[in-house]
């Protein structure tokens, strides 16, 4: 390994989360996951799933951490962080220490090169942060949209970076090996980050990008029944065409994506997008025009051209796009020339 | 007497905490602590009842799909609706790969590694073991991820992706397929069979599950070596004497699994009884909730779990967790593959269960039997689907009613119990698996099935954490994030 001059000790943590991110990490298209992370130079100090070391070695682990007796490169964190009850962080002790999740999280953060939110639990609070918030839970370093949550404004991590927001629910295998291999090379830095924290590496791509519906969207043939094969954006609440994320270009448990799987994107790697205002599968509407249009995209032409397709949508596509199946399909034709 | 608190457990799903007091060098009694509270049910108050189908699957994530298919079985059951066969079948497969995915990863990432430790080194299978079952260099781990990720690609294809998926819909599923997709599936399921018919077996499926006694289980893998990591396990079991470890209450719960186009399950429901040796029908208006050692609002004793509340009281006196305490009629339960396995009347886990009762022993065992027969199940689910009929059917939610959604997870028993008044949700009660396992003690004392089941471990030579509660606390899968959501 040329490039790298050290391992990459990572240090793994859930709180206030379904672990989801872990599983999802599982699920890493290698045929060998402990090699492929050695090879990337990617030690895991510890990780709930997939550690021997329990309780009091793992308790001895993170002494020699905060001692200084131990490198720690890069903090994961998986879960929100549970601020409540007033402030307490009761809703989570860690289990051995009697102490809340978020004092040890306070205290290993700043020990840490780099601090990585896995998942949006961590990143903005997601789900956990949903209907009242009866946690006060939020993520590392935003509070929902807002910058701020357990670590605040102004925290950097030994790197200088701020927390590195690997946001998705479940965020996606490949997102989380990719960054940690950024860091184990020296590769990524604050040019890599978008406005979020996310790795540009999947947020600079929109999940509408590479779409299997894409020809139903551009002539507005819409679904109108979940199974349906048109495009969920009219009226099935679909997102993808402003989600920040390349679903459907690096696909899911090998070829799927949440639009291939029959279900809206509802906006998983964006903060508070797990309280949207409106029902997660509707499309929420003013004078029937979908209030969220497609990124930079102006809504008069959006509506010129909306009208344009629809009235020039082949019978084929329009059929289609109320079916489950193929009910007609595409002409054969010659494609060369004489 | 000394007491001694063990945590954080790791290779559990989420944060788990056990306080043991010990005496002669045995558990004397023990109290198990859920320390984390995130409040879905709190969250799903006020919502719209068919957003429960985005929430209720970040649970969990590891059992992602059970709680959606609970959730999707409830509001099923409140519209008055019926799946479409092919969204049935489909839903079962998508089911059926998480519950075996975890069968799996429980075994191989979370209960065999412990056998790795130090203090078997003197045992003349713990080279064998660390061959292949220490977590970041272990042979059978690698293959087992491996096998596992693979595996996992069928729910790309079926279910868009793992965890969190939204295909499951009250009307079937959102997922139709094609017949050339329905093809790539019975690749993946042969690619798994061969897994666990070379790596894990070393024998055929349809052998396994024909076994119907102890004597020709141990017959058939009776060395250490060329029987599988199933083979390594059973002699280790035999070398521990891990049938005598961990015996839990002797009540056994399943709600029934895999509802089948005609109408049956592929595993039946039931109270699997012990003492009377008989399957007792299941009475789900038995079921109640005692919050009396939960930091939680006690709102008045046990109640059903359609009355009940979930309401954080953080200092309450004499709480000790965040878990309830469910009862069936009162009784202590457990759940999970074996209480299947003993529904269907499977004749060599009812045979183990006779000579040793529900131990640690058996209940890996009725996992390992769960695999050798879902996956035959499963090749039969992809025959049945039909590929153009529908797989998804309209259905619309009444504005007020409740409902109550049943499922077998890959631990057990998981219940939804949801109502509704003006088009809004105004109750949402969980009962995962865990959350019967690892209960606290109720009003009237009774020590939960974990809690029973750790009496009596034995501390070994030279211990300060005692091995042997590791594996008891493992061999019931638990799963934290379900048990308190």
């Amino acid at each position: 390994m040329s490039t790298i001059k050290q391992t990459l000790n990572v240090l793994w943590l859930q709180s206030g989360g379904c672990g989801g991110c872990s599983m999802s990490l599982l699920c890493a298209d290698t045929t060998d996951f402990h090699g492929h992370l050695r090879a990337a130079g990617i030690e895991l100090l510890w990780h709930p799933s997939l550690s021997l070391a329990s309780g009091s070695e793992l308790l001895t682990l993170l002494q020699d951490i905060v001692d200084g007796r131990l490198r720690l490169d890069a903090l994961c964190l998986e879960g929100a962080m549970l601020r409540g009850p007033g402030g307490t962080g009761r809703f989570h002790l860690l289990a051995g220490t009697g102490q809340p999740m978020i004092d040890w999280v306070r205290r290993l953060a700043p020990l840490a090169r780099d601090v990585l939110a896995i998942g949006s639990c961590a990143a903005w609070g997601g789900v956990s942060a949903g209907g009242g918030n009866p946690t006060d839970a939020c993520g590392l370093q935003y509070d929902d949209d807002r910058v701020g949550g357990l670590l605040g404004f102004d925290f950097r991590a030994r790197s200088g970076l701020p927390v590195i927001n690997v946001a998705g629910c479940p965020t996606h295998p490949d997102w989380v090996v990719s960054t940690l291999m950024g860091l184990a090379q020296g590769k990524l830095g604050s040019d890599d980050l978008d406005a979020l924290g996310r790795p540009r590496s999947y947020a600079d791509q929109l999940v509408h990008h590479g779409c299997t519906r894409n020809e139903y969207y551009e002539f507005k043939a819409s679904a109108t029944r979940p199974s349906d094969l048109g495009c969920m954006m009219e009226h099935l609440g679909c997102k993808g065409t402003q989600v920040h994320a390349d679903c459907n270009i690096r696909l899911w448990n090998g070829e799927g994506s949440c639009t291939r799987g029959g279900y809206a994107c509802i906006a998983c790697t964006e903060p508070g997008f797990q309280e949207p205002g409106h029902a997660f599968l509707t499309t929420p509407k003013v004078a029937g025009i979908p209030i969220g249009l497609p990124t930079d995209m102006p809504k008069a032409w959006f509506v010129a051209l909306a009208s344009l397709s629809k009235s020039a949508t082949p019978k084929r596509v329009k059929l289609n796009a109320t079916s489950d199946h193929l009910v007609v399909k595409p002409a054969v034709r010659k494609t060369r020339l004489s | 007497m000394s007491r001694l608190i063990v945590g954080p457990f790791n290779r559990v799903e989420g944060d788990l905490e056990v306080e043991l007091t010990l005496r002669d060098g045995f558990v004397s009694s023990a109290r198990v602590t859920a320390p984390m509270y995130r409040g879905f049910e709190q969250i799903l108050q006020g919502k719209l009842p068919g957003d429960a189908l985005v929430y209720v699957p970040r649970i969990c994530g590891i059992c992602s799909v059970s709680q959606s298919v609970a959730a999707s079985r409830a509001l099923a059951q409140l519209a008055g609706a019926e799946p479409a066969v092919n969204g049935l079948i489909a839903t079962n497969l998508i089911l059926a790969v998480e519950n075996l995915a975890d069968h799996l990863s429980h075994f191989y990432l979370f209960f065999m590694p412990d056998f790795c430790r130090e203090i078997y080194s003197d045992r003349d299978w713990h080279a064998q073991a660390r061959e292949r079952f220490l977590p970041d260099s272990g042979e059978s781990v690698r293959l087992a991820l491996q096998a596992r990720q693979r595996w996992m690609t069928m729910l790309g294809i079926l279910a868009g992706k793992w965890p969190h998926t939204q295909t499951v819909d009250p009307g079937g599923s959102t997922r139709a397929l094609d017949a050339s997709e329905r093809m790539k599936l019975q690749t993946r399921l042969r690619e798994f069979r061969m897994f666990l018919e070379t790596r894990f077996f070393a024998a055929p499926l349809e052998e396994v599950s024909a076994l119907s006694t102890q004597k020709a289980l141990l017959a058939r893998w009776s060395e250490p070596e060329g029987t599988g990591d199933f083979g390594l396990f059973l002699h280790i079991a035999r070398d521990l004497d891990l049938q005598q470890l961990g015996r839990g209450p002797g009540r056994y719960l399943s709600y029934g699994a895999y509802p089948l186009a005609d109408g049956g399950l592929l595993m039946p429901s039931g109270v699997w009884r012990e003492d009377g040796w008989r399957l007792d029908p299941l009475d789900c208006q038995s079921i109640t909730e005692d919050a009396t050692h939960a930091w939680l609002h006690q709102n008045g004793g046990a109640l059903h779990p359609f009355t009940g509340l979930t309401l954080p009281d953080a200092e309450k006196a004499d709480a000790y967790t965040w878990n309830k305490a469910p009862r069936l009629a009162g009784e202590v339960v457990e759940t999970g593959a074996l209480a299947r396995q003993l529904a269907a009347g499977q004749p060599l886990l009812r045979a183990a269960v006779a000579s040793g009762g529900g131990t640690v022993y058996t209940r890996v065992l009725a996992r390992m039997m769960e695999l050798a027969t879902v996956v035959p199940a499963m090749e039969t689910w992809l025959e049945q689907l039909e590929p153009e009929a529908p797989y998804c059917r309209p259905f619309s939610l009444p504005h007020s009613g409740q409902a109550v959604g049943l499922n077998e997870a890959a631990r057990g028993s998981l219940g939804h119990w949801l109502r509704v008044e003006g088009g809004r949700i105004v109750n949402y009660q969980i009962i995962a698996p865990t959350s019967w396992n690892f209960s606290p003690r109720d009003a009237a004392g009774q020590p939960g099935a974990l809690e029973q089941a750790l009496a009596g471990a034995p501390m070994r030579q030279g211990e300060t954490t005692p091995v042997a509660v590791q594996h008891i606390v493992r061999s019931f899968d638990p799963c934290m994030v379900c048990t308190v959501h």
